[in-house]
């Protein structure tokens, strides 16, 4: 077991690295002078190779990287002297833009990323599972038709094309949610939450269509299983036998899926915060992207790939909690 | 009166008859056989007296347990008779439980749901006992295991315990050795007429081992292609046996005696 941990996280370090050199690289070869863009409009030569100096945009790729690297872990020093800046470890440089440290940025906006993808999570796994053992158990009548029309609806509309229509219906013509204002959880709870309401559904009707099918999919087949047939010779009340024995071994998979979805949204939920205007990671990937603020879209790619490697081991680990057999598997 | 009597039971899937009017009797406490190959509709009979045929099976006739139609008898009611007053043994047990729970869990739930007012602990009591009537040697300890914890001739041993933990009046057992070795085949042979001795349960063996029958049935049907071929008792079918299906069934069965050749099939389509 000691082994597999060691072996997987060295594999997860890996992953990592390859995704820092590529992001990494990716910028170095295809942004235009960083800083000339930091510079400004009232630039001088001598200023943009003061800059150059500063940054360490003059040494070659594999310098500048190690520097980078050498900053997430250990921290780094910016320029020389007494015009030398540290900045502490883990340190994603600064932002071309705004000057601020990127760690900060990060962490100021990744709660609210996680508000939102717990929510939506929260609201997917219910719909998704719950439809998908109903659309399961009447399978092939109209309850089972009327839930998997409605999640190729939920899969087919784009978020966006959802959030605008939702924020339409909801806000502007029936008015059940107030107009969204960004209020801190301490200040309004109630106010807080309302806001929240959208952005989590809008996300969640996505993931609870493909997790409905799935769930349906998997469960359809437990119900063939022999241990169904036992259960239900038992005389077990249906809803036990569905619950208990169809529903438990097909929510395995639904699991692994929800971890990696979960994780996923951590790095950020790109077009949702973007159309709702939440401040969070996504709406900060989406910035630094127009922009082209290199530090901030290495620091978001990297953050997301780490949630998502994270969050594949963390499933897997969860897999021995869920299924009794590889439990059995581990110890001996 | 008997305990069971089956009269001109036939299931048809559509316009395929599996079973075509059968029909038989088992006195309280008795024990038949059902024989046939794959096919002949052995599986779907027992399936018919628990109500559990699969969709799309329409099944006439009359399925009478103690006075009881079974075959109009609501679903509500089929489940209290199911898993109390008859309960049924089934032919792989490793897939036949639920991986994902402990056998004492599985063996409690079934005692819990038919009756009332049993608390967890008293219920994981009677699985204990259940399981050391069927000669499981530290129940106490066992009873807290998974199925891929125990070995195939264990988990039958398990699904028996399920089965006479609400001493049923009827126990059908659908192949209940064909997945096991030999050896633990004569085990679990003696463990199913030890159960019977005990309990005073009547039982259905279905299966298409004739060494089986022997052993266990006092009376046998020999059904084919969903027919019954032949109805007789054990003796009779054994040593005077009628129909020439039966006699090719028993011709069929390789003796330690034989001269060494090919083995014997049985003609006709399958």
């Amino acid at each position: 077991m000691t082994r597999y941990l060691v072996n997987r996280v060295l594999g997860m370090l890996l992953v990592l690295f390859l995704v820092a050199l590529f992001t990494y690289m990716v910028f170095f070869l295809l942004s235009p002078d960083p800083a000339v863009q930091i510079c400004g409009k009232t630039c001088t030569p001598e200023r943009i190779d003061q800059i150059r100096a500063n940054l360490g945009l003059d040494d070659p790729f594999p310098v500048q990287f190690l520097h980078f690297l050498e900053g997430l872990f250990l921290g780094r020093d910016y320029g020389t002297g007494a015009s030398a800046v540290h900045c502490s470890a883990p340190c994603l440089g600064y932002s071309f833009q705004s000057a601020q440290v990127v760690t900060d940025m990060i962490v100021q906006r990744l709660p609210v990323t996680a508000v939102v993808a717990i929510g939506a999570a929260v609201l997917w796994l219910l719909a998704g599972v719950i439809g998908g053992l109903l659309s399961a158990v009447r399978e092939g009548r109209f309850t089972d038709r009327f839930i998997t029309a409605l999640t190729l609806g939920g899969m087919s509309v784009p978020n966006y094309v959802l959030a605008l229509a939702l924020q339409y219906v909801f806000v502007v013509q029936l008015q059940w949610l107030p107009f969204p204002q960004a209020v801190p959880f301490a200040d309004d709870p109630g106010q807080w939450f309302l806001n929240f309401i959208l952005p989590w559904t809008v996300l969640a009707i996505g993931y609870a269509s493909s997790y409905t099918r799935l769930t349906r999919a998997n469960v359809i087949d437990t119900l063939s299983e022999n241990f169904v047939r036992t259960a239900r010779a038992k005389g077990l009340r249906p809803h036990l036998v569905w619950r208990r024995h169809a529903l438990r071994p097909a929510l395995t998979p639904i699991v692994t899926i929800a971890g990696m979805d979960f994780a996923g949204l951590l790095g950020g939920a790109l077009i949702t915060e973007t159309v709702f205007g939440i401040n969070g990671v996504g709406k900060l990937a989406a910035d630094s992207i127009t922009k082209n603020d290199q530090p901030v879209i290495m620091a978001v790619t990297l953050l997301a790939a780490f949630f998502v490697v994270v969050g594949n081991m963390v499933v897997d680990l969860l897999y021995s909690a869920i299924d009794p057999r590889v439990r059995a598997g581990a110890t001996t | 009166m008997s305990l069971l009597r089956v009269n001109d039971l036939t299931v048809k899937f559509g316009d395929v008859t599996v079973v075509d009017g059968l029909g038989f009797e088992l006195p309280k406490g008795g024990s038949l056989g059902i024989v046939g190959e794959s096919g002949s509709g052995k599986s779907m009979t027992s399936l018919a007296v628990m109500g559990l045929l699969p969709k799309g099976a329409l099944c006439t006739g009359e399925i009478s347990f103690d006075g009881i139609d079974l075959n109009t008898l609501s679903e509500r009611r089929m489940r209290e008779i199911r898993g109390d007053r008859i309960a049924m043994i089934f032919q792989d047990p490793l897939s036949s439980l639920n991986p994902y729970y402990t056998v004492g869990t599985q063996i409690a739930e079934a005692y819990r749901s038919h009756r009332s007012g049993v608390s967890r602990r008293a219920a994981r009591q009677v699985a204990i006992e259940a399981m050391e009537r069927v000669h499981i040697k530290e129940a106490g300890r066992r009873v807290d295991d998974y199925p891929h914890q125990f070995s195939g001739g264990m988990r039958q041993r398990v699904m028996i315990a399920m089965a006479l933990s609400t001493e049923p009046e009827l126990i059908i057992a659908d192949e209940p050795t064909t997945a096991l070795d030999v050896t633990v085949q004569a085990q679990i042979l003696d463990l199913l007429a030890e159960v019977r001795r005990d309990t005073g349960a009547a039982l259905i063996m279905i299966t298409h081992d004739l060494a089986v029958v022997s052993e266990v049935a006092d009376t046998v049907v020999v059904m084919r292609y969903g027919d019954v071929v032949e109805t007789g008792s054990t003796e009779q079918i054994f040593s005077d046996p009628r129909h020439p299906y039966t006699q090719a069934l028993l011709d069929a069965v390789p003796r330690i005696d034989d001269e060494i050749g090919d083995l014997r099939t049985l003609g006709g389509g399958s």
